[in-house]
């Protein structure tokens, strides 16, 4: 830090020289090893000791240890051996969690919301289920540090998840979502899974859209929106149907005998069962319609968004469809709704037996993941729900439930030690773990602090 | 009027007035008791010191007095706060509630002519809303389309008083400048619109420099002409009265507040140039991001800053926004207040005033002032609200928990010692509501069924929104009211119009709409 300070105030008498410097700089400390570490290699194992432990796969555990090795959770408990060559973290009164886990947003995909050069989140037209999140992913995107820093390890980066394209259009199929861990120097160290999801925008049935090239509100008949819904789930429905003849076609015939085709060959597995389509939908009536497609499609269905959730619970439970909940902090969708209406749905939803998982939606308030969690806690929910809501649900939800989402032996170790509550606002991070690594909490924003803070008196 | 046509206007009138009586729309003002006393809290009076188990007497809607033990007639209501907090009515010094229609007139860079105060909009839910967040005070902005907007108001909440009762008596008006990117229309280029003056941040200071120029001589023109009159010069003429120009000229006379949105470094220093040229006081940054980067000068200026918790990165000006300006801000002594600029945010600005704890080891009291007292001070009602002091306004909240907490929930929130916002009375109503609505959807229906050659075909979505026969048309808010058919469909009122004040969520809408943020 010191370093970069040096740099900046050199960078009074000089320019450009300096800048390619405090560049280089910034970079090296935006590397997933912690500060100082530099290049040297790290710690064959490292035992967090004397901690509380929430590895909420069982009751915390007090006094309890954490031994990391080889990327993974090689012990946990209490009055466990440390190994020789472990590096010690004294946890004496700090408490350790699973990291957070953000199923939706843009991580990588998008820098700054109003320009376009660096937003690659929606693509062109409406059926695009090739396109993967992970192609476009910027590994060292100032997001990705910023959202590590308040305890989020790992995080979907979802296509065509909230922005339009530059027409208004948000897409029909928009792609597919990418799992990543939020630390490494390439996408390829950073992927968990590189398909990890089909995005579906179900299709509304508006009467009112807003015009893009006119940039006003735009109104039309019921009919005439209903026959434009239909449209498109029939047009959902024939890529469905023909992706499934491609899939036998691969299944039976040789390359030779049909012609390739990215877009159904990316629909394979989904009509196979293997990839879970992501429904984003909020409405009670877009929810049960996308419920019985996906039903008649025989499709692994996610639900996204939700609002209206609570409208259509038995319907979800009895299908198994989990919901990836858009935020709490979020305004009720019509006016005479309780004012509390979406604060009081997750508790409403636990208590029916539907699963679901918490999620930002987006980049900059993703560190807000907890903040709605303990916000739900407040309205109802039970707190070990809530915390489950933000690891191991969405971890389960998107299959990988075996891999993160609780500290248990085998588990990657994507950890926080924190001292205390990982929702409650003012809680510290005190160490970061991502795929074993110690992890650096410093980002763009810390640096901007420090910078700052230490600035003479101005004149 | 046919017959039919009658009949349903008489089940409109019934099924709007049915709406009228719910929670969520205005209901009945609450009572103002003589005498009220909060027993049994803990009060964080922000002015001095936390007291435990302590009591509130409330007199005439005035804190009469606090402590451990107070003095209330023996036939004061009685609120019991055991277990709970109770803080000062929280002040939100940037919000776009309560205004009907668009917040911009963005028309022109120089729209000091408008006047939010004339569109208030008592119906709004967003007040009621934002009131069970325990916001009682709200500096009401215009949007910051242009570089000098329109003329600002400070209300209180009173959810079921008219307009005229919203204002907050006294409070000096103010006007809305801005500066950067949405002034020089950086992200608001649309087909068919024409390029308008500035779109460079060299012209937003021109622009401003401009029309005081033509202010300071305005200004001297009504001072020559008052100088002859009182002179007793009989032949002297009035000039012609520029409404364009008399908010400016009640900025360089010290009448009206300046209330800039900005983001930059420099175009605040810029402001503050101006401001010093012209012999004017900018009263508050609002938003202020890179704030933290010349704190000292505003400081110097006397300027506070009010600014959001963690917004960041929606566009190029908000990318080196950080959550640790209100704390580096505050540790150079500029007054430092948080800000919503959104009806959803000002819900739990208790919230986001505690995230300065993490980022930047505020302390708790100075958290809480960032949404209480610091505010009140910036909008000059600091004498009347912002913390728990005898003689002041009885506006308070009431928490089941610390405040500065995700965990606490609004109990109640009083304002001029009324009880606005009660959870349990909300919670308890609901149920009736629901049947009332209920069975008052199920008679619209069937009045429409009996004549299938109705006017209004009710069932069916009305082909034009503004019919007035359609339930709800007397509200604002039609497009949201529920039709009279569950199967009816509803007008889809979630995509971003020029007439919703920009918002962060997402930060992709906020790149299309106009206004505050």
């Amino acid at each position: 830090m010191n370093r970069v300070l040096g740099i900046i105030r050199a960078g009074i008498v000089c320019s450009l020289f300096c800048v390619l410097l405090f560049t280089a700089a910034v970079q090296s400390q935006q590397s997933p090893q912690p500060t100082g570490a530099g290049a040297a290699t790290p710690p064959a194992a490292y035992a967090i000791t004397h901690a509380k432990v929430f590895t909420l796969a069982g009751a915390p555990i007090e006094d309890g240890t954490v031994v990391i090795r080889d990327g993974k959770i090689f012990a946990v408990g209490a009055g466990i051996q440390i190994p020789s060559d472990a590096q010690v973290i004294d946890g004496h009164g700090l408490q350790i969690y699973p990291g957070l886990f953000d199923s939706i947003t843009q991580m990588g995909l998008r820098e700054i919301g109003a320009v376009n050069a660096t937003v690659d989140e929606t693509e062109t037209g409406d059926f695009n289920p090739d396109v993967i999140a992970a192609t476009a992913i910027l590994p060292s995107s100032e997001h990705i540090t910023v959202t590590r820093a308040a305890g989020i390890t790992e995080v979907l980066a979802v296509p065509a998840s909230g922005g339009m394209d530059s027409f208004g259009s948000s897409g029909l199929l928009g792609g597919q979502a990418s799992a990543i861990n939020l630390s490494g120097w390439t996408i390829n160290e950073m992927l968990i899974k590189k398909s990890a999801a089909m995005v579906i925008n179900w299709p509304s049935i508006e009467t009112r859209s807003f015009d893009f090239t006119t940039f006003s509100v735009k109104e039309k008949p019921y009919s005439e929106a209903k026959t434009e819904y239909d449209k498109h789930v029939n047009e959902l429905a024939d890529w469905l149907e023909r992706a499934r003849h491609y899939a036998q076609a691969l299944g039976h015939a040789g390359p030779a005998d049909y012609n390739a085709d990215v877009r159904l060959a990316a629909l394979v597995p989904v009509v196979r069962g293997q990839l879970p389509v992501l429904v984003f939908a909020d409405q009670a009536r877009d929810i049960r319609n996308a419920v019985e497609f996906c039903d008649k499609q025989k499709l692994k269905m996610i639900l996204a968004g939700g609002a209206e959730a609570y409208k259509v619970k038995d319907l979800l439970r009895s299908k198994n469809v989990p919901v990836i909940l858009r935020p709490v902090l979020t305004e009720p969708s019509e006016r005479d709704d309780p004012y509390d209406r979406p604060l009081t749905q997750p508790a409403e939803l636990a208590a029916a037996g539907v699963k679901f998982a918490f999620a930002s939606f987006d980049n900059s308030f993703a560190r807000r993941l907890g903040q709605n969690a303990a916000n739900a806690v407040a309205y109802g929910l039970p707190y070990d729900e809530a915390l489950k809501a933000v690891t191991i649900y969405p971890a389960q939800i998107f299959g990988l439930g075996d891999q993160f989402g609780t500290l248990e032996l085998g588990k990657a170790a994507n950890l926080i030690v924190t001292n205390g509550d990982p929702l409650e606002l003012t809680t510290d991070i005190r160490y970061l773990f991502i795929r074993g690594q110690l992890t650096s909490t410093d980002n763009k924003q810390l640096r901007l602090y420090e910078k700052y803070k230490n600035r003479p008196k101005g004149k | 009027m046919s017959r039919l046509q009658v009949l349903l206007a008489v089940v409109f009138l019934v099924l709007a007035s049915a709406f009228a009586a719910r929670a969520t729309t205005p209901a009945d003002v609450p009572p103002a008791p003589a005498a009220i006393v909060i027993q049994n809290a803990t009060i964080l009076t922000v002015s001095h010191g936390t007291i435990e188990h302590g009591s509130i007497l409330i007199e005439n809607g005035k804190i009469a007095e606090v402590g451990q033990s107070v003095h209330a007639p023996k036939d004061a209501q009685v609120i019991d706060a055991a277990g709970q907090f109770v803080m000062p009515g929280i002040v939100d010094c940037h919000s776009h509630i309560a205004v009907d229609g668009s917040v911009n007139e963005g028309s022109i860079s120089v729209s000091s002519i408008a006047n939010i105060a004339e569109v208030l909009n008592p119906d709004d839910i967003s007040i009621y809303r934002d009131l069970a967040g325990g916001v009682t005070s709200a500096n009401i902005l215009h949007g910051s389309a242009n570089s000098i907007g329109g003329q600002t108001v400070v209300i209180k909440l009173r959810w079921g008083q008219p307009a005229a009762k919203l204002p907050f008596e006294g409070a000096l008006p103010g006007i809305k400048f801005a500066l950067g990117e949405n002034p020089k229309r950086s992200n608001f280029s649309f087909p068919g619109q024409p390029k308008r003056y500035p779109a460079t941040r060299m012209g937003v200071e021109e622009t401003i420099r401009g029309a005081f120029t033509e202010a300071r001589d305005y200004q001297r023109t009504w001072v020559d002409y008052n100088k002859r009159v009182s002179a007793g010069d009989k032949t002297a003429v009035a000039p012609r009265r520029d409404l364009r120009l008399e908010p400016l000229v009640e900025v360089l006379e010290g009448k009206r507040y300046v209330h800039a949105h900005c983001y930059r470094e420099d175009e605040i220093l810029m402001l503050l140039r101006v401001a010093k040229e012209f012999g004017f006081k900018v009263r508050t940054l609002q938003h202020v991001l890179e704030g933290y980067k010349v704190a000292d000068e505003i400081a110097a200026s006397g300027a506070g800053a009010s600014t959001f918790s963690d917004w960041w990165s929606y566009k190029v000006e908000a990318f080196d926004a950080i959550p640790y300006n209100a704390a580096l801000m505050t540790q150079r002594g500029v007054l430092v207040s948080i800000n919503s600029d959104d009806a959803e945010e000002a819900t739990h600005l208790n919230q986001e005033a505690a995230k300065s704890i993490k980022y930047g080891g505020m302390s708790h009291d100075d958290a809480l002032k960032m949404v209480t007292i610091n505010p009140a001070i910036q909008l000059g009602i600091d004498q009347r609200v912002g913390s728990i002091d005898t003689g002041k306004d009885a506006d308070l909240v009431i928490y089941n928990h610390d405040p500065l907490s995700a965990y606490a929930v609004v109990q109640k929130t009083l304002i001029d010692g009324r009880v606005y916002f009660d959870r349990q009375r909300d919670i308890a109503g609901r149920a009736d509501l629901e049947k009332e609505k209920k069975a008052l959807l199920e008679k619209g229906k069937k009045a429409g069924e009996k004549k299938p050659d109705a006017t209004v075909e009710i069932g069916k979505k009305p082909a034009d929104k503004s019919d007035a026969a359609k339930p709800g048309a007397s509200k604002p808010d039609a497009a949201k009211t529920p039709a009279p058919s569950p199967d009816a469909q509803k007008p889809e009122d979630k995509k971003p119009t020029d007439s919703a004040p920009d918002k962060p969520k997402p930060p992709q809408a906020a790149a299309v709409a106009g206004g505050g943020l």
